[in-house]
Parts: C-alpha cells; sequence; structure tokens
C-alpha cells in the first residue's frame, strides 16, 4: 500500500481528467435522494401503489429481482476515480454480499440490497459525484462510449465531454420521463468504434469536417433486443453547438409517435421502420426548425467548460521504448501472453492502455468482489492517475500506465486473480446475469460461460485468436448476442433451457448481426457446438484470416454441416 | 372519469383554487345543452371539432381538451379564442401530454391556460409545469396539500423549460 499523502495528492490530480461537480451538479443530486427517500417512504407506507412506485423506483436504477431488489449504478460514460471504486467497494461490503456485476452499458449492479436501504446507498454515491439516475425505466439512459476515449491513438476527437453534456441534458429532462420505451445513446470519437454505437437508439460518431469544425454522425434506431437493428444515418454532419436541439428533436417525435400499444415494438428502431427513414428525417427536421438556434444551442462556452475537464494528465516525457519492458517480456512467458493481449497502444510514448479482463475462469463474468475493487482503486492511484474506465465488454481499464509499469502492475493483477490474458478470446466473453439472478430471463447464461471457457485450454484460445461471444439469457439481449462473432441465445422449449447458436455478429464501425445457425441446443450440448465452429474456422482459415473473416468468406453452410450433418433440414428453425 | 365539479383538487399559480369549469369527458354527457347553459365547459376534442358553433352559441365559456393521441395541431387556428385547453393523461407513464404542452407553448405560442387532467399524480407535477402546464387537476385520491410541495423537488434544472427558458449551462 502506499503512503496516505501520495493517495491524496493523486486523487487531487485526477480532477483534471474527470469531471468535476459544481454546486448544481451536488444540488441536484440531493435533491434527487430527498425526493426518492420520500417516495420510498411513501411506497413502504402503503401511499402509493406498485404500480405507481414502479417507474419512480426504475428511474432510480431499481429493479425487483428474483431474489431480492437489484440496483443499478451509473458510471457515466464508464469513467470512474479510485475514490468512486473505493466507495462502490463500501457499498458492496456493507449494503450487498460483497460484489457488484459490471453490465454491457457500463454501469455496476448490486443485486442484493434491501429497499428501505436505497436512499442511504444514493446519498453515499452522491457523496463522491455518483448517482443511479435513470439507469433503467422508459427514459434516456446512460450515455456510453469508448473505453479508449481521450487515449486511444488516431483519435477524431474525446467523445466524454460530449457524454457530459448529454448527460446534462438527459437528466431529468422534463418532457422525456416517459418515454415509450429506455433511450439508449452512445457516441464514439475513436477509429475503432468499441462502443457498439450502431445499436444503439441514437448513434453519435464525431467527425471533423473540411474545414475543421467537430460535428457528428447521427444514426438513429439502432438496438437489439427481440428485433435487431443496425442504425440509419439521419444527418450526415451535424455541428457540434446544435447536439442539444437536435436530440430534442428526435426525441420529441419519438415520444409523440412511437407505439405505447406494445412493448415490444415500442422502441425508436421500429418507429423508424414503420415510417421510413427518409419520412422520419423530414419529421425531425421539422421539430428541429423549431428548436434551432435557441436557447439549447450549445455555446463555446459550455463546449470548452465540458473539455477541460478531460484534460491530459501530467504524462511524464518518455521515450516510446522501455527496457524494463523489453527484459521482463523475454524473461517472462506468462507475462509476454498477458502483454500481448491486454495491452493496447497509447497516444503519448512510453505509455499503454492495460484492460484487465474480469473473465477470469470459474467467475461469473463482470462479476468483482469488494476486495479486487479496492485493490484496483489502489492500482489506479499507483499507475494510472487514480482513474479507471469500464468496458461495455465487462472489463476494465487502466488507461494511463507507463510502459516501464506494466511488469510490476502485471504482478500485482496476479496477486487477487486479475491478471487474465484472455482479453479479446473466445473465453472474454459478453454474459448477462441470466436466469441465475434475472426475473426476465428464459436460461441461465452464467454456467454456459463457464462451460465453455473449460472446454479450451489458454494455448487453443491464443491459437484460435480474436474472436467475440456474447450470451444472452433471453431475447431481451442484455448479452447483446446478435453481434457476436458467435451469439448464444437462452430459449424456452416446453419448460426446458435450450441455445440458440448465431454465427457473423460485430459490433464495430462495420456492424453486422449475427445470422441463426439453425435448431437450438440443449446446456449440455454448448461447449461440443462452440468446439465444432471453432473447428471449422480453424480447418478453412488463411494464414491470420480472423474468425468473422473467415465466415463471411465460407458463408453458413459448413458449420452448419459440421453442426447437424445432413439433418439439417429435418429440424424446425426456432 | 364523469362529469362533476370539485373545488378542493385543481392547483393553480402555486395554490389550490375553485374549479369553475366542467370537464365532459364524453359527448354523451352533452345531450341536453340547456342544462348546461350558463356553464363554462371543456369538451373532447372531436366533438368540439364537429358542434363547435352550436356549443359556442350556448352561454358560458367552452374549453377543449385533447387526448394524449391528439394533436395540438389540430386546434392551432382556434387557440386565440380558447382560454383553456386540457391535456388528458390517460395513465401517468403516457408521456405525450409532455410534448403537447411544449409544443403548444412553442410552436403555437399559446398563452392560455394548460391543464393537466386524468391520472395527475404528485410525483409528475413539477415535470408537467416545466413543460408548459399551468394548472393541474390531481387525480381524486391525491393529497392535494402533499401534492403542492412537489413544485419545489427540485431547485434548479438542467434543461430549459417554459418556466426557465435559459438551460443552466447558460446560467452557470
Amino acid at each position: 500500500m502506499m503512503p496516505r499523502s501520495k493517495l491524496i495528492s493523486q486523487t487531487e490530480s485526477k480532477q483534471k481528467i474527470m469531471y468535476r461537480y459544481d454546486q448544481y451538479d451536488h444540488q441536484m443530486l440531493a435533491d434527487r435522494i430527498a425526493q426518492f427517500r420520500d417516495q420510498t417512504r411513501r411506497f413502504l407506507e402503503g401511499q402509493l401503489s406498485d404500480a405507481e412506485f414502479l417507474p419512480l423506483r426504475l428511474q432510480n436504477g431499481l429493479y425487483v429481482q428474483r431474489l431480492a431488489p437489484m440496483l443499478r449504478v451509473a458510471i457515466p460514460y464508464g469513467m470512474l476515480s479510485s475514490v468512486q471504486m473505493r466507495k462502490l467497494a463500501f457499498i458492496a461490503d456493507h449494503f450487498d454480499k460483497g460484489y457488484g456485476h459490471l453490465t454491457t452499458r457500463q454501469n455496476i449492479q448490486f443485486n442484493w440490497p434491501a429497499l428501505a436501504d436505497v436512499p442511504d446507498i444514493l446519498a453515499h454515491l452522491a457523496d463522491v459525484e455518483m448517482h443511479a439516475i435513470q439507469t433503467s425505466g422508459n427514459c434516456i439512459r446512460n450515455t456510453t462510449t469508448d473505453q479508449f476515449a481521450g487515449v486511444a491513438v488516431d483519435e477524431v476527437e474525446d467523445a466524454r465531454a460530449y457524454c457530459e453534456i448529454i448527460r446534462q441534458w438527459s437528466t431529468f429532462h422534463p418532457e422525456f420521463a416517459f418515454l415509450p420505451r429506455k433511450f439508449k445513446i452512445a457516441v464514439c470519437g475513436t477509429r475503432q468504434d468499441q462502443a457498439a454505437t450502431q445499436v444503439h437508439d441514437i448513434g453519435l460518431y464525431l467527425l471533423k469536417n473540411e474545414h475543421n469544425q467537430i460535428g457528428f454522425r447521427v444514426l438513429v434506431g439502432g438496438g437489439l433486443g427481440r428485433t435487431p437493428v443496425i442504425g440509419s444515418e439521419i444527418k450526415a454532419f451535424l455541428p457540434q453547438e446544435h447536439l442539444l436541439t437536435y436530440l430534442d428533436a428526435i426525441l420529441r417525435v419519438y415520444n409523440r409517435e412511437g407505439r405505447r400499444d406494445n412493448k415490444y415494438k415500442a422502441r425508436i428502431k421500429i418507429l423508424v421502420k414503420e415510417t421510413g427513414v427518409s419520412d422520419f428525417r423530414d419529421k425531425v427536421e421539422r421539430e428541429w426548425m423549431l428548436l434551432k438556434d435557441g436557447p439549447l444551442t450549445l455555446t463555446s462556452t459550455e463546449v470548452e467548460r465540458c473539455r477541460a475537464f478531460f484534460h491530459d494528465p501530467q504524462y511524464k516525457s518518455i521515450p516510446s521504448h522501455s527496457n524494463e519492458l523489453e527484459t521482463a517480456l523475454n524473461t517472462d512467458v506468462l507475462f509476454s501472453a498477458w502483454y500481448e493481449q491486454n495491452i493496447s497502444e497509447h497516444k503519448k510514448p512510453g505509455h499503454a492502455i492495460v484492460t484487465v479482463c474480469v473473465k477470469k475462469t470459474g467467475f461469473a463474468p463482470g462479476d468483482l468482489d469488494s476486495d479486487q475493487m479496492r485493490f484496483i482503486a489502489d492500482l489506479s492511484d499507483r499507475y494510472s492517475f487514480g482513474e479507471m474506465r469500464i468496458t461495455h465488454t465487462q472489463n476494465l481499464v487502466l488507461a494511463d500506465v507507463e510502459k516501464s509499469q506494466l511488469y510490476n502492475l502485471w504482478k500485482d493483477l496476479k496477486t487477487r486473480d486479475l491478471e487474465a490474458d484472455n482479453l479479446g478470446l473466445l473465453s472474454d466473453m459478453i454474459c448477462c446475469p441470466g436466469g441465475d439472478f434475472c426475473s426476465l430471463a428464459n436460461a441461465k447464461s452464467i454456467p454456459v460461460a463457464e462451460a465453455i471457457q473449460r472446454r479450451f485450454s489458454a494455448s487453443q484460445l491464443r491459437e484460435i485468436g480474436q474472436l467475440s461471444l456474447n450470451i444472452s439469457g433471453c431475447m431481451n439481449a442484455c448479452g447483446h448476442h446478435h453481434v457476436g462473432n458467435i451469439g448464444i441465445l437462452g430459449v424456452d422449449k416446453k419448460g426446458e433451457e435450450y441455445f440458440q447458436i448465431s454465427l457473423g455478429g460485430s459490433a464495430d464501425h462495420n456492424t453486422a448481426l449475427g445470422k441463426i445457425v439453425g435448431p437450438s441446443f440443449s446446456q449440455e450440448e454448448v461447449p461440443d457446438v462452440i468446439e465444432k465452429i471453432v473447428t471449422v474456422y480453424q480447418q478453412h482459415k488463411a494464414s491470420g484470416e480472423s474468425f468473422l473473416h473467415t465466415y463471411n468468406r465460407l458463408g453458413m453452410e459448413p458449420f452448419k454441416e459440421a453442426l447437424y450433418g445432413n439433418k439439417a433440414d429435418e429440424h424446425q428453425t426456432d | 372519469m364523469e362529469t362533476r365539479q370539485m373545488s378542493t383538487r385543481l392547483i393553480k399559480h402555486g395554490t389550490l383554487v375553485p374549479d369553475t369549469w366542467v370537464l365532459v369527458k364524453s359527448p354523451d354527457e352533452l345531450e341536453s345543452l340547456e342544462k348546461l347553459t350558463g356553464q363554462d365547459l371543456i369538451v373532447p376534442l372531436p366533438y368540439w371539432l364537429t358542434e363547435r358553433q352550436s356549443i359556442e352559441s350556448r352561454k358560458g365559456q367552452t374549453a377543449v381538451w385533447l387526448n394524449s393521441n391528439e394533436i395540438p395541431e389540430s386546434i392551432a387556428g382556434y387557440l386565440d379564442r380558447l382560454p383553456l385547453v386540457a391535456l388528458n393523461f390517460p395513465e401517468f407513464k403516457d408521456g405525450r401530454p409532455y410534448s403537447s404542452a411544449r409544443e403548444l407553448r412553442q410552436r403555437w405560442g399559446y398563452q392560455g391556460e394548460i391543464r393537466a387532467v386524468g391520472d395527475v399524480l404528485r410525483d409528475q407535477l413539477f415535470f408537467m409545469k416545466r413543460c408548459g402546464f399551468d394548472a393541474f387537476l390531481l387525480r381524486e385520491d391525491q393529497n392535494p396539500d402533499a401534492a403542492l410541495t412537489a413544485f419545489h423537488d427540485f431547485q434548479d434544472a438542467y434543461q430549459p423549460g417554459i418556466t426557465q427558458p435559459l438551460p443552466l449551462f447558460r446560467r452557470r
């Protein structure tokens, strides 16, 4: 452990690299907690009905789940300070069973809090500038971005300031608190999209036009769930000052015209499809003309104010080559394997982006216990300016580590089972909590994830290479199965848990939706099925060819053949 | 909702006031217009669109109410003679009347009273006010005194609204 004084000084330094609340932001949270405390009291005293309390608690992140309430805490655009992480550990210990679960929306969930404690938990969160506002319910949810924002090589623009601007605009927006359905926005400013931007209700790509002005390419109507859709472009270049007026216009069209007669047809993707992209765009433009250049137009002062929170930390000026790193790579094979898989290039010489893969076999994907939380917080203080990020693939990022420190960091991670070197490999799955916890699930996803992890050895996984495998326990698709190279969906067949396999999905700049390979399989069959799919890939791949590329070249047939032989046609597809 | 006149559930200008209007839920209730002579009436949109002239020739004021699926544009041409437009929340989770209220104020520049009727609950009043509602007919079971405090749930807001046209970022 490092001395307390050093901890504090590094905590202070992070003020320049994260958004910090002013008195307005603090007051907003204080008012919210008082309001929710009163609502909870009225509910417990029987003055508020279940139905009336439901949307109120949901908009504070509180579900009633299979075993207990579940509280989803927002981690805005995935950024977290060490102080905040320690607070999450405190909450896990005092109000939960000592752990939390990272979600695909860069949030963290606690599965065991008591309803009556929730206002107190919210007050603890507010102490460290955190909240659970609008993490569920039919409203605008936590805005997400690429976890490498601000540190990626060749970034167009840092998305975080815009995410914060959107966070404030969407927080308690009076007109959009009771939308037809939930609404998710992602902003991406990196060249390699890691935010699954195209499968959001609104996806925003940061761009610069020929005059070097910053703006957004606006996609609308993407989403996963029962009806997966890739978003459609409705604006090729929206200058940044118009961001919020344009969002207001889209949301108003959706709020008025989105379907409310059928929950499964209520997302904006259905409205865009039923209206047609061109007509939908016209409707938005018509609303926008009313709002454009009005008071909600962003001022350069506000853009600069928000951007100023996300300045670079005080990087040391160091050479890009590190002798310490070189020596360690040459002498420690295990470290070298981790380095190959979990380290990404940083924009500053001599620095690296480290992804701590929270997918060790035997542990539920995305789960972190409170000791690990505190430990990672300490590591972030020691190695990465007291700041970390949550990824939508349920991992953690230390974004600013000096290369010369990587070996020390890895040795530290090993002491707490956090040295998994499977980032981006088949075993680094996205997996929802599934039927073990969630009342919506058709099937348990965690045991399936573990069975697959156990099927492959570390060397086999490295041999297979980059391959995304996403698992959802039901068609609500929290595990993003549609956009996994291999997708697994839990389905209910006459009361039995079955799993439907899809192939060819992708969530990057070239987002693609996977296609269902055929009839579904029982839980015991799934590891064999995955192995057969991987074998087909390995038999057919050209040297260095990725799974996705190989699949796109070969098509579905050879995989189908391997899984069903000639019997495929006799089965009924689900 | 049957035709009724209650005096204790209407909030205007931050206080409880007597309600002088009769909300006519269904045109069936208007069979004998004579009985309602001298009475201020809020009538359903379809009725008002077809029977406007006859009902307006009666003694007493006439206003109109829109259900959540009915759009303000349908009365845009008549707003200057409507003292009041009521927007109905068929259930409190139906968020369309919020947009209707803002549209009436912003697009059509409506200056008269916009009244929330239907499933009007304490916990939504703050949002309603910011969207341009200035009168609130509470659902019968609501505690009117508790509801009055709801307008102070938050000291400020990030977004522009009808009550504060400047977003916080232009004031902070």
